[in-house]
């Protein structure tokens, strides 16, 4: 039996103007799993992500985590749920180091008051060095720890990826969104982070991912969604979304007939 | 290392009066102080979250009227034939609701402006400060307008019951400015240093990163703006009480632009920037008024502010720090070089 849905979408809609960039999408991700959402360019897969994270307003229908409807939500009210995205292109705080990214991103952890960390109270400090400790352990964790004094902006990509995933996962999330993770990532690379993904899972994080990179999604993927001109044009395991016609045809067109 | 140099550099300024006898340049010293304490806090601003408070002196002069008419006292008419009829109350209690009343200042442009940013905030600054300005030049029932309000008295520090210290003289100004400049220098180190500085910076880099791993941004700006403005007031009240008369001149335009170049030149996002920059832009025009003609005095300010961003562009502080990182590692790729290209 499949198990319960920490994430639902039901009849999601957006229009921009006249463009229809998602129309009536339904899909549920269940706790524990790994979702991917995939489709050509343009399908819109990041829409969708924008949507559920409250970076964007839906034209009609709702979006539900654990049964707590997100709708309206700002997008760090989300976060507050647990609710953790990354993002396609900017991942990481350029100018600061990997240490001090992932202490931005732990910002949800350290909430001691204004006035404790203004007078340097022993509880402020005691928080301060926990997050530290906390930053240390994150970016051993993801594989950068040598890396740990250097400008997150100097990075390559396939590490500023793997700087925004850590810095995702200092905000604990229960549900991590990740939106190409593996753009940028040479095939080791891309290896290294499918083991992440999989350990993070087994911590009891829900992930529902964008990618391109179809030999990760596919040994990645508990479930797959495919999505093309905003709508689901197919949803199952990862063996039969790879036969599946209607997937075939949305990637690689339908020559014969139309010629 | 940071503190051992904070040390020296507190010890020094305190050792000024014991070797500096001229009360013209101690007067300088004093009024320098003042606006470095309001450059400070506009570094706390711009330099750290990024918004750029052109109406800045606004809180300054809000703290300084605040202060000045709580320790005078005043009787005005209100529409339907209600009076309010202060008595005056001691300096200290004005240095403190200054200090609230720009805070509150600070709280109302940061809710209203933060919604719509850049250059928005810039504008909505502005004509904050200039609204100001016209009802301290019109509401003379209040202000004196441009009569000024005169015979302001001293700062004092005392509890009830307790003997009292008069700020009098030069020298204990100059003590008192330091102070309070030494506090809010602490007081924004803190702030910066800890996690709300961390999400200030954040939101400063990469806001919808930021947002996404559960940074407010309303929340954050407004402290900061808040923070700020109080700053501003406590130095609006010390200059209030050091002048013993101010008029709606205070609201200038100029003494923001003033403010803000001592951020940029001595390094916004640095906490040493402003008072190096304040110090090298507040002392310049008295060490250049004996030697030349007024015209050329501005000519030559213009040039030294022109040279200096030309030569580090990122202000005085951050260039000189990263040139003595530089020097003292030979790797060629240790991060400060990083930051430096970063930067460019």
């Amino acid at each position: 039996m499949a198990p319960p849905a920490a994430l639902s979408i039901e009849n999601i809609a957006v229009h921009f103007g006249g463009l229809v960039a998602l129309s009536d999408m339904t899909f549920t991700v269940g706790e524990g799993e790994i979702v991917s959402l995939i489709g050509p360019n343009g399908a819109g897969k990041t829409t969708a992500f924008n949507v559920m994270t409250g970076f964007l307003n839906a034209t009609h229908g709702a979006v539900s985590y654990h049964g707590k409807s997100l709708n309206g939500l700002k997008p760090h009210q989300i976060a507050d749920l647990g609710l953790i995205r990354t993002f396609q292109r900017t991942s990481v705080f350029p100018n600061d180091t990997v240490h001090d990214n992932l202490l931005i991103g732990l910002h949800r952890q350290g909430r001691h008051s204004l006035l404790q960390a203004i007078l340097g109270l022993p509880r402020a400090r005691a928080s301060e060095a926990r997050l530290r400790q906390r930053a240390a352990e994150l970016f051993e964790w993801v594989g950068l720890g040598r890396r740990a004094g250097d400008l997150a902006g100097s990075l390559s990509y396939g590490e500023q990826r793997l700087v925004g995933v850590a810095l995702a996962l200092a905000a604990e999330p229960s549900m991590l969104l990740l939106d190409e993770p593996v753009s940028g990532m040479n095939a080791s690379e891309t290896h290294t982070f499918v083991h992440l993904v999989r350990k993070i899972r087994d911590h009891g994080v829900t992930i529902l991912l964008v990618e391109h990179d179809m030999p990760m999604v596919m040994s990645v993927s508990d479930r797959i969604v495919v999505l093309n001109y905003g709508r689901i044009i197919a949803e199952g395991p990862p063996e039969a979304i790879r036969n599946d016609p209607a997937v075939i045809e949305a990637y690689l067109g339908q020559g014969a007939k139309h010629a | 290392m940071k503190s051992w140099l904070g040390i020296v550099a507190v010890a020094a300024l305190a050792s000024v009066p014991l070797w500096l006898r001229d009360p013209y340049l101690l007067n300088a010293l004093i009024t320098t102080g003042i606006f470095i304490i309001c450059a400070m806090s506009l570094n706390l601003l711009l330099g750290f979250t990024g918004q750029l408070s052109l109406g800045h002196i606004a809180f300054f002069g809000i703290g300084a009227y605040v202060s000045a008419l709580t320790s005078l006292g005043f009787d005005v008419g209100l529409p339907g034939g209600f009076r309010i009829v202060h008595e005056p109350w001691p300096p200290m209690t004005g240095f403190a609701l200054a200090v609230l009343a720009s805070a509150f200042c600070g709280y109302l442009v940061g809710r209203l402006s933060f919604r719509v940013r850049g250059a928005y905030f810039v504008i909505v600054t502005i004509s904050f400060a200039e609204v100001v300005r016209l009802v301290a030049l019109n509401w003379v029932e209040l202000t004196q307008g441009p009569l000024a309000l005169t015979n302001i008295p001293p700062m004092e520090i005392g509890w009830a019951g307790l003997e009292s210290f008069v700020f009098r003289t030069k020298l204990q100004n100059y003590y008192l400015v330091l102070v309070v400049a030494v506090i809010s220098y602490i007081l924004i180190a803190r702030l910066v240093g800890s996690h709300f500085g961390r999400a200030m910076r954040g939101l400063m880099e990469n806001e919808t990163l930021a947002v996404s791993v559960g940074i407010d941004v309303t929340r954050t700006l407004t402290l900061a703006a808040v923070v700020s403005a109080g700053i501003a007031g406590a130095a609006g009240s010390l200059y209030a009480h050091y002048m013993k008369i101010i008029d709606p001149e205070v609201f200038a335009f100029i003494n923001t632009v003033t403010m803000v170049i001592m951020v940029i030149t001595g390094g916004k996002g640095s906490l040493a920037g402003p008072i190096v920059g304040g110090l090298v832009f507040g002392l310049m025009p008295v060490f250049l008024r004996p030697v030349m003609a007024p015209e050329a005095q501005w000519i030559a300010y213009g040039g030294a502010l022109i040279a200096i961003l030309f030569v580090m562009p990122r202000g005085i502080v951050p260039s000189l720090t990263a040139r003595r990182l530089r020097s003292a590692s030979t790797a060629s790729d240790t991060f400060v070089e990083r930051g430096v290209k970063e930067g460019a």
